[in-house]
């Protein structure tokens, strides 16, 4: 029993990371019908940024600390929702009225460049990502050993839904989203700049995409440049999974993904982890293609 | 750009002497130019074989160097029961292993198809991505292949002969396959697959037919490959080959075999060029040592950048000469 809670918070802190990088694909989907490829090397580069940017801020905020992790997150954070709009500026904008495959061929070769690119400036060998945090030592709650960076992973992902869902629903940007989202040539006629909006989506996924990465390389201390491919994939399949252009659905997703795969790790074999959400996809796919919480939809001719 | 195919036959069984002729003064070839001859070849069949898939029907198929490696592993398996042979019994087993390799892809192929009819575009591709992956993650588990060490494979009976005669039959049956009657229905489909449904064509069929054709070459491609190396691991059949050949066929122009081939070439040389770009050791003029070797490690960079600049110029492909008639 204290094993499975273990199990369970671990999954928990991974699932969380998961979640944060599912919203950013839900997001995209949602507004432009098509999967951001490259958004699993965003989360790859705001791991990167963080790196970067620790021994910068480490000059005048003593690291570790609150206030630099703080910086170095809003710093990285900031960095990659640039880099998203930059991506979809150059990369995605010309294509909008192209067919989908033109627009999915090139989310895969910006993907791979983004990867590959970081290969050859970054290095490709693994790096050790700096303490930027204080930790405590680990505590022992009713017998389970509860690591302070999980929790930090829990508390940081749980304000960051909140204020999405705050932006989302409460302000007029947030309100053009889901116009957009729901019709986009609808919106256009009432007036809605969707251009702007198309960016504003792709900057708010792709800091969450950051936050996502700092967070990763807080908890698993060892990045590379193709670190994003695996967790990208998989909150690929947590968005499908809640139902792809649904918010609440990719965090409930990115939960299940991310516990279903440490409790497989940690009761049935370590080597078939990657295997698990690709499998959970395929059923997924054949029982209910439209997610847990997403809708039907129907084919038009 | 379509093949001539008035003349198929006759150039299936010129292509067949030719390579038989070539196999005969191959031991003039410098080796290392001869095992890169091979990976065209291979090559060839791969791309040629996940045009079919990804050109001709217009799916978006992710997961083919996870059938390539289980004609790759199947193969090697089968050969490796028997000891020395000669030269006739030999290559009478290494065709009997080739398709067998290509018979387990193509039952993969099957698996793979059924269940993703219903899915499209992006959909596909990461299903057939998470297939792939999955192939590859159960033969880093299975013990008696080696896992993830990887498998030695006893012969090493890959020639030119069985090489390119092998693209030869593959490129032939594709070509003729999608300028017949029957095969016009993969071009139905990926025109338009709801008006194609309207005209009776039964489009569930067309797709898994193309996966499963795609996957038997893939699986016979994957058997030469595992007799060329004579070494396979799990690691060398992961997506991002698989990504290599959707690239071959995007750059030589979906459902354009020709243009394929010449992709697939262009592309083995690729690597072999950047090699030998990154070994010159002084440019004239330039001072510092190994000016250039940094440009081994572009490959990949090359090919993401040719990937997003074709799409934004020119999405039917390089080797796109005359518009493919409909």
């Amino acid at each position: 029993m204290t094993e499975l809670l273990q199990q369970l918070i671990n999954g928990l802190a991974l699932g969380s990371i998961l979640a944060l990088i599912a919203l950013g694909y839900t997001m995209v989907y949602g507004i432009l019908r098509f999967i951001n490829f490259a958004h699993g090397d965003v989360f790859m580069l705001g791991a990167f940024a963080g790196f970067y940017l620790a021994p910068k801020i480490a000059t005048f905020v003593p690291l570790p600390s609150v206030a630099g992790a703080l910086i170095i997150f809003g710093l990285s954070m900031v960095i990659c929702a640039a880099l998203g709009v930059l991506i979809e500026r150059l990369a995605y904008k010309p294509l909008r009225k192209r067919p989908k495959l033109t627009v999915l061929i090139t989310a895969i070769g910006v993907s791979l460049f983004l990867e590959y690119a970081g290969q050859f400036f970054f290095g490709a060998a693994n790096k050790k990502f700096p303490d930027i945090l204080p930790t405590w030592p680990v505590t022992k709650v009713l017998g389970l050993s509860v690591n302070s960076n999980q929790l930090i992973v829990l508390a940081v992902t749980l304000l960051l839904l909140l204020g999405l869902r705050f932006i989302v629903m409460k302000t007029r940007m947030g309100r053009a989203m889901r116009a957009v989202s729901f019709n986009p040539e609808a919106a256009a006629l009432m007036g809605v700049n969707t251009d702007i909006v198309i960016s504003f989506t792709f900057a708010l996924g792709s800091a969450l995409a950051a936050a996502a990465g700092i967070l990763y390389a807080i908890n698993y201390p060892s990045i590379d440049p193709l670190m994003g491919i695996m967790p990208g994939l998989k909150a690929f399949v947590a968005a499908v999974l809640g139902g792809i252009g649904n918010l609440p659905g990719a965090a409930l997703g990115g939960i299940i993904i991310g516990v279903t795969e440490t409790l497989v790790s940690g009761y049935i074999s370590s080597t078939y982890r990657d295997a698990i959400a690709f499998a959970i996809l395929i059923v997924i796919l054949l029982v209910k293609p439209s997610g847990l919480l997403g809708k039907k939809e129907v084919e038009k001719v | 750009m379509n093949l001539n195919l008035r003349h198929a036959k006759t150039g299936l069984l010129g292509a067949l002497a030719l390579c038989f002729l070539v196999t005969l003064f191959s031991k003039f070839i410098n080796p290392y130019w001869l095992y890169i001859l091979y990976d065209i070849g291979i090559n060839i069949i791969l791309a040629v074989s996940l045009n079919l898939i990804n050109g001709y029907t217009g799916q978006f198929s992710l997961g083919h160097a996870g059938f390539m490696a289980v004609g790759a592993y199947t193969a090697g398996v089968i050969t490796n029961q028997f000891g020395q042979l000669n030269a006739f019994a030999s290559g009478g087993v290494f065709l009997g292993a080739l398709l067998a390799g290509g018979l387990m892809a193509a039952v993969a192929g099957l698996l793979v198809g059924i269940p993703t009819l219903r899915l499209k575009g992006d959909y596909l591709a990461i299903v057939t991505l998470g297939f792939g992956e999955i192939i590859r993650v159960i033969l880093q588990n299975v013990d008696s292949v080696g896992g993830a060490r990887g498998y030695s494979v006893m012969h090493g009976w890959t020639n030119f002969f069985w090489t390119f005669g092998l693209a030869a039959v593959t490129v032939y049956v594709i070509a003729s396959l999608v300028n017949s009657t029957y095969g016009r229905g993969f071009i139905a489909v990926h025109d338009d697959e709801i008006a194609a449904e309207a005209m009776g064509i039964n489009t569930t069929k067309y797709k898994v037919s193309a996966f499963v054709i795609g996957a038997f070459f893939a699986g016979i491609a994957g058997g030469l490959y595992a007799h060329s190396k004579q070494y396979i691991t799990p690691g060398g059949f992961g997506f991002m080959q698989s990504i290599a050949f959707v690239v071959m066929v995007i750059l030589g122009g979906m459902g354009n075999t020709v243009g394929v081939i010449l992709a697939a070439i262009l592309l083995t040389l690729l690597p072999e060029g950047l090699r030998f770009l990154a070994g010159v050791q002084q440019i004239p003029g330039v001072t510092k040592m190994y000016p250039l070797s940094w440009v081994g490690d572009t490959r990949m960079i090359i090919y993401s950048l040719l990937l997003i600049v074709l799409m934004l110029t020119r999405p039917q492909g390089l080797f796109a000469f005359k518009k493919r008639q409909r």
